[in-house]
């Protein structure tokens, strides 16, 4: 198994890195994945290379600590007639095994300082979706891209239909049938995606309509919480054209683990023509137009009911 | 000294009541009680380990296979409580109700009959919440942190709310009973900075108790007025706050956090310098240290909530505040491996568990450390990798120590030697399993599989499987435990000496083995180099 395994986990990381290569990008977990993907957006290199960083660190201090432990139970075992000795205080090492951690922690903690900076600037965006959290499903709402106020733009976004079937306890589907394409899609797809323009700074306003959930796309590098009653505010400038998944990550109820979010990212003019087609689509008077708008909308309350006052 | 030398052998007069019910109900002896404490944490490990079974269960493969996923929220839920309130806590509870009172050379504990009904709450508290399970609508299902508004949509909270009351009320009475009892009742000449490091992390850990679960009370308890007194502290259609909740919540979890990792510090720093022969590597630094965390651990909770949406001079406070407690628990991990440098070893099962908990633990301490980095937290914050680190902190951490400390003290509470092949046994099985069970997670989180999910995709599938074998595997190995003890209980036909560890220190070791119902009636006479490990001419 384990050399089947490693040859499968080289296929895959292969193809990864090719995918990774082409222009489009499918950024969804592989199998045998060890790390953290770097992301698919100008920011999200940041949590990658200090996980890395830390991890390095975290590696280097454990081989030292745990070295000189091994060397210690080998050496200083009574079996091999060690005599313990009396000593138990050393002001010098005491002083350098504070003194090493505290300057590589400094350095840790700086190097994230200015990530977390990058971060929570959430200024000069470009085009502003605001993501509504419910009882088990996402709600985007357009609300102005380029300036331009949008009001039409807006849909319901939930598993998809043969990943619910498949999902069903006793339903006998097997989740490997799942796919589009050639990739997995089970419980990582949509009926209706969100779709974004590459290379555009978009803000994200998040809130939810009942419990607290989490809007994350590993590809974006960052997960924040969708809280009733809080508008929270982040980021993306995706430099891939491509289709990235992701999943709600703050338990909300029984179907917690069935509301995953797909993002798929357009040229600016592909973007453009599907905005288009859906302010066009949606300004039919009376008649529900069922291109991107779920059926469900209108039974959808209000976004957010209440927003405190004051909320962050 | 010798125990005979300072006491007479008229035990008859008052030993153990002969009646079942005087006997354990009405309790109000220390080693009693801390032997219905290790029993009620021990059946509580398996009941939560058996949640935790039927979690792997359903996370053997992609599909759902066992259950609706309300009822794996309710296992996800109920695992964490248990193991938590009534497995890990009652257990240090337990060692320290047995240990305390003989490491310092007191009688008893300070306020005997609180003793009683501090542990004789628990059982009802438990079966309260696990009753909860079995009526209509389920247990609680929103987490064991109970987040609002999820947790109000639950019609067990009740239940839950008054069960955690229970719980609070009996750990702050063992808190204060062990604060009174190490301060007030230590043997003439057992100064504060001659104490075992045991006792030094119990006496920290109860103030640590008694500090944050009144907040957890209050916390649960605003619960409650939110869902059925018409109360609006976390409905924001009311003007209140959902993340509220989460701070005062964290206000207490945290400390929490060291309150189930304290003690056993206490213990590996008992375990390292009995069978290293040597003792311990600077003991004011490790009294100090612990304090240091235990203050630290004030000033953290926001860590657990990087992904709320905290204002960015929060994020990075928090942050830096959470980094510092890399350095006082590194000491303490230097100090145990130098303790080991030059020193004479011999590997009984106690000492296993203790070096395997100085290496897991420090990995679990390693994630910490990665997860206080905010941008870094934004991706692991609830994934797998989170689960894998405090599991780490919490099985090879707690559970690891508290297993240890079983093992070096089993000959002491029953006058019988366990048997080393089978403790050993039970010590590389753990260690092999836990390790294939946990380890993967990490993966698992940093490829994307958030937490608390019953299914998931198939991506995810090599690495669910071998966790769910690991901890199928680490979950039967606990079974040999319960073989290991019920022979050295009944069985064992080894007698223990008085000191049974060749480099055991401390008065613990001055009793006889199995130690009398009534120890230390006359105060016992503190010599400096019969005590504990390490505070000479330190």
């Amino acid at each position: 198994m384990t050399s089947g395994g490693i040859r499968r986990s080289i296929k895959a990381s292969v193809a990864f890195a090719l995918a990774m290569l082409c222009g489009v990008v499918q950024a969804a977990p592989h199998p045998w994945q060890m790390n953290m993907e770097r992301g698919a957006s100008t920011w999200s290199s940041v949590p990658y290379s200090l996980n890395n960083i830390a991890l390095g660190v975290c590696v280097v201090i454990g081989a030292l600590v745990f070295g000189a432990m091994f060397v210690s139970i080998f050496r200083f075992r009574k079996s091999r007639g060690a005599v313990a000795e009396k000593w138990s205080h050393n002001t010098t090492v005491e002083v350098i095994w504070i003194t090493i951690p505290v300057l590589i922690l400094a350095t840790l903690a700086y190097m994230a300082s200015g990530g977390l900076v990058s971060w929570s600037d959430t200024t000069g965006s470009q085009m502003t979706v605001k993501v509504t959290g419910y009882q088990w499903k996402w709600r985007y709402d357009y609300v102005e891209y380029m300036g331009k106020p949008l009001e039409k733009v807006g849909f319901m976004s939930k598993l998809d239909t043969q990943s619910d079937e498949t999902r069903q306890l006793g339903s006998g589907m097997n989740p490997y049938a799942v796919k589009e394409g050639d990739e997995s899609t089970y419980l990582l797809n949509v009926d209706n995606p969100l779709v974004i323009p590459v290379d555009t700074k978009v803000r994200f306003v998040i809130t939810s309509g009942d419990v607290i959930h989490s809007w994350w796309v590993p590809a974006m590098g960052w997960k924040l919480d969708a809280v009733p009653g809080i508008i929270n505010a982040a980021w993306t400038n995706m430099t891939k054209i491509g289709t990235y998944r992701g999943q709600c990550a703050e338990l909300c109820g029984q179907d917690h683990g069935f509301m995953p979010i797909v993002v798929v990212v357009k040229s600016k003019a592909d973007f453009a023509k599907w905005l288009a087609a859906q302010e066009a689509a949606n300004a039919e008077p009376a008649e529900d137009a069922p291109v991107a708008t779920a059926s469900d909308t209108a039974a959808v309350p209000p976004a957010v009911a209440v927003l405190a006052k004051g909320a962050r | 000294m010798s125990y005979a030398a300072t006491t007479d052998q008229h035990d008859e007069h008052h030993g153990a009541p002969k009646n079942f019910f005087q006997r354990w109900c009405m309790s109000t002896n220390h080693k009693d009680i801390g032997s219905l404490y290790l029993i009620f944490a021990l059946t509580m490990l398996f009941v939560g380990g058996s949640f935790a079974m039927l979690i792997r269960a359903e996370l053997f493969k992609p599909g759902m296979q066992l259950m609706q996923p309300y009822f794996f929220n309710e296992l996800t839920s109920m695992h964490g409580l248990i193991m938590i309130f009534g497995a890990i806590m009652p257990a240090f509870v337990g060692l320290g109700n047995w240990m305390i009172p003989l490491m310092i050379g007191a009688p008893d504990m300070a306020l005997p009959r609180m003793n009683n009904l501090s542990f004789w709450i628990l059982p009802f508290a438990f079966i309260l919440l696990l009753s909860s399970m079995f009526l209509p609508g389920g247990g609680p299902a929103g987490g064991w942190t109970m987040y609002p508004p999820l947790s109000l949509q639950s019609e067990s909270l009740p239940y839950a709310v008054f069960a955690i009351h229970l719980m609070g009320i009996s750990s702050i009475m063992g808190a204060i009973n062990i604060i009174a009892t190490i301060l007030n009742m230590r043997a003439p000449g057992m100064d504060l900075m001659k104490m075992p490091i045991f006792v030094w992390s119990w006496l920290i850990t109860a103030f640590l108790l008694i500090a944050v679960m009144p907040v957890l009370a209050g916390a649960v308890t605003m619960l409650l007025t939110d869902k059925y007194f018409g109360t609006n502290f976390f409905n924001p259609g009311g003007g209140g706050d959902p993340i509220l909740y989460q701070h005062i919540f964290w206000f207490f979890g945290h400390p929490e956090v060291y309150i189930m990792i304290l003690p056993a510090f206490g213990i590996v720093s008992e375990i390292i310098p009995t069978f290293a022969r040597k003792p311990i590597f600077g003991y004011k630094a490790m009294v100090f240290s612990i304090a240091c965390i235990a203050f630290l651990s004030f000033i953290v909770w926001a860590h657990h909530m990087f992904a709320v949406g905290l204002p960015i001079g929060a994020d990075m406070f928090f942050m830096y505040a959470t980094m510092l407690i890399a350095v006082p628990t590194g000491v303490k991990v230097f100090n145990w491996v130098a303790t080991m440098w030059g020193s004479s070893m011999t590997f009984e099962t106690p000492m296993l568990f203790a070096i395997a908990f100085v290496v897991l633990f420090s990995i679990g301490g390693f994630s910490g450390l990665m997860m206080a980095l905010v941008p870094a937290d934004f991706q692991y914050h609830d994934t797998y990798f989170i689960v894998a680190h405090f599991h780490y902190v919490l099985v090879t951490g707690a559970l690891f120590a508290i297993l240890g400390a079983a093992y070096l003290w089993m000959p002491k509470w029953t006058g019988h030697m366990y048997s080393e092949f089978w403790g050993k046994v039970h010590f590389w099985n753990s260690l092999i399993w836990v390790n294939v069970l946990f380890f993967p997670q990490h993966f698992l989180g940093l490829a994307g599989m958030p937490r608390r999910i019953p299914d998931y995709n198939v991506a995810f599938a090599n690495f669910n499987m071998i966790s769910s074998i690991g901890g199928f595997l680490f979950g039967a190995t606990q079974l040999i435990f319960l073989g290991v003890l019920i022979h050295c209980v009944f069985f064992s036909r080894k007698k223990a000496t008085d000191r049974v560890w060749e480099g055991a220190k401390g008065l613990e070791w001055t009793v006889p083995s199995p130690a009398p119902f009534h120890t230390f009636t006359i105060p016992p006479l503190v010599v400096g180099n019969e005590l504990a490990h390490g505070h000479m001419g330190d």
